[in-house]
């Protein structure tokens, strides 16, 4: 099935954002809802054809992340690890690993989480792995911890970052696997729904073919690549933040009176949505630019996905901010949707590069223009 | 050809890096600016500017370490596929 933008934006306001409060509160999604993404064809539409996939282009990938990241950043999210996985097998996956995983992780059969963050080291300190996977006859033994781990509650296929030796390598280790052991974590601040987890590796035994890409080199290759594809998904989704925040504050202020006088005709809250607006336009823009620069195999992508998710998550931590003061005690409250784009918003900001480590990287931009 | 190939990987990383000098066999990683996210675009330019596909045994770290050492992996790709070819090159001549 080719799916589209528009039958996203049909499936979100009709069965996701209705009950994204309660999906937050129960701090699940249901399996039914996770069934419909599968049948929609939205978990890796970007897969080709043969697979299951439907082909589709990175800029339209984007914008169905968009709507479903308008609805709710706890679904949105499942779609990013599992969509990092996906990629990364037909990316980097021999032939037998494609034949096995690629028309599963298609049709959602099979659930990918993307395990690199560590309990004692930060997530953006991916050199800091403490996992380690060592030589085992013609296979490996997996040890180790991944904590903060999108969807790993429910995580069929893991994709593990592990030492081997001096460099870094790339496992695929299924759920079922002797020795995995899943510890939810509940209580997450934002996106609560996406059923984040601990896993542990304990001796675990994996075949000469749970290896994913080169050996000792995913730092360079798979890691990168796939943060590359999270990024720019956990961007489109900081749009539809953006787009949330400012529809519900559209409606809120036209509808609200004080003093005798609608809100929306409170210069201080009209410059609240002008902004909006404008941060909205310039986050769509700078996403479908990194969308269409992916689309061409342009190494420029991946700079221009650093800048998209920077504007877009600031932008929508932001807008959300600003919603939850135009709503006032109301913002604060369970009956309006904004208190939840407020708590996911902050996880924009922390989630595939921090904003403090995009701000170190994206002036790098200006040294090379002026050639410093 | 290689000529063709080191021009192209030099205007790359010089674009990337303006102020360094850097001679064919230099080793870019000691330099001490690469980072997973330019090696990580260094794959996607040669993937795309000399229509190949680099098999997962053919990225390591020695195969980008120098001009010299790419053009030599970009010729390798090359020899396996015969149809394989500069895309920049045959823009520009």
């Amino acid at each position: 099935m080719n799916v589209t933008p528009e039958l996203t934006r049909e499936f979100v306001d009709a069965e996701v954002a209705p009950c994204a409060e309660e999906f937050d509160r129960t701090e699940q999604l249901p399996g039914s809802l996770l069934k419909q993404v599968g049948s929609l064809g939205l978990w890796a539409p970007f897969l080709p054809s043969e697979v299951g996939g439907s082909g589709t282009d990175y800029v339209t990938v984007g914008r169905l992340h968009t709507e479903i990241g308008r609805g709710c950043s706890g679904l949105r999210s499942m779609l990013t690890v599992h969509g990092m996985v996906s990629w990364s097998v037909n990316r980097w996956g021999t032939d037998e690993q494609k034949a096995q995983w690629l028309p599963e992780l298609a049709s959602g059969n099979t659930f990918g989480v993307f395990c690199l963050s560590e309990p004692d080291s930060s997530g953006s300190d991916s050199k800091a792995e403490g996992t380690t996977a060592e030589p085992d006859g013609e296979g490996w033994v997996l040890n180790g911890r991944k904590k903060w781990i999108t969807g790993g509650q429910v995580a069929d296929l893991m994709m593990v970052f592990a030492r081997t030796g001096p460099g870094m390598s790339t496992f695929l280790v299924p759920r079922n696997a002797a020795g995995v052991e899943v510890t939810p974590l509940p209580r997450m601040m934002g996106t609560a729904a996406s059923m984040i987890a601990e896993i542990t590796f304990t001796d675990v035994k994996l075949g000469a073919d749970a290896l994913l890409g080169p050996r000792g080199w995913a730092a360079g290759t798979v890691m990168t690549g796939a943060l590359d594809i999270g990024r720019y998904s956990v961007a489109c989704g900081s749009l539809g933040i953006v787009q949330a925040a400012l529809e519900a504050s559209a409606r809120y202020t036209a509808e609200r009176s004080a003093g005798g006088k609608l809100l929306r005709d409170q210069p201080q809250l009209r410059a609240k949505i002008s902004d909006m607006v404008t941060a909205r336009d310039a986050a769509r823009l700078l996403c479908e630019r990194a969308g269409a620069l992916k689309d061409a195999d342009d190494p420029e992508t991946i700079m221009a996905t650093w800048i998209a998710k920077y504007h877009a998550s600031t932008a929508a931590t932001k807008a959300a901010s600003d919603a939850v003061q135009i709503h006032g005690a109301n913002g604060c409250s369970p009956d309006h949707p904004v208190a939840r784009l407020y708590r996911d918003s902050k996880v924009m900001e922390i989630i595939e590069g921090s904003t403090e480590l995009q701000q170190l990287t994206i002036a790098d931009v200006a040294y090379r223009e002026v050639a410093l | 050809m290689s000529d063709n190939a080191r021009a192209e990987l030099r205007q790359f990383i010089v674009g990337k890096f303006p102020k360094i000098e850097l001679a064919d066999d230099q080793d870019i990683f000691a330099l001490g600016f690469v980072n997973s996210l330019f090696a990580m675009e260094l794959v996607m330019f040669i993937e795309k500017a000399f229509s190949v596909r680099i098999p997962n045994d053919e990225l390591k770290l020695d195969n980008f370490r120098s001009i010299d050492a790419m053009t030599e992996l970009i010729a390798r790709q090359q020899s396996e596929d015969p149809l394989a070819g500069s895309s920049i090159s045959a823009v520009t001549g």
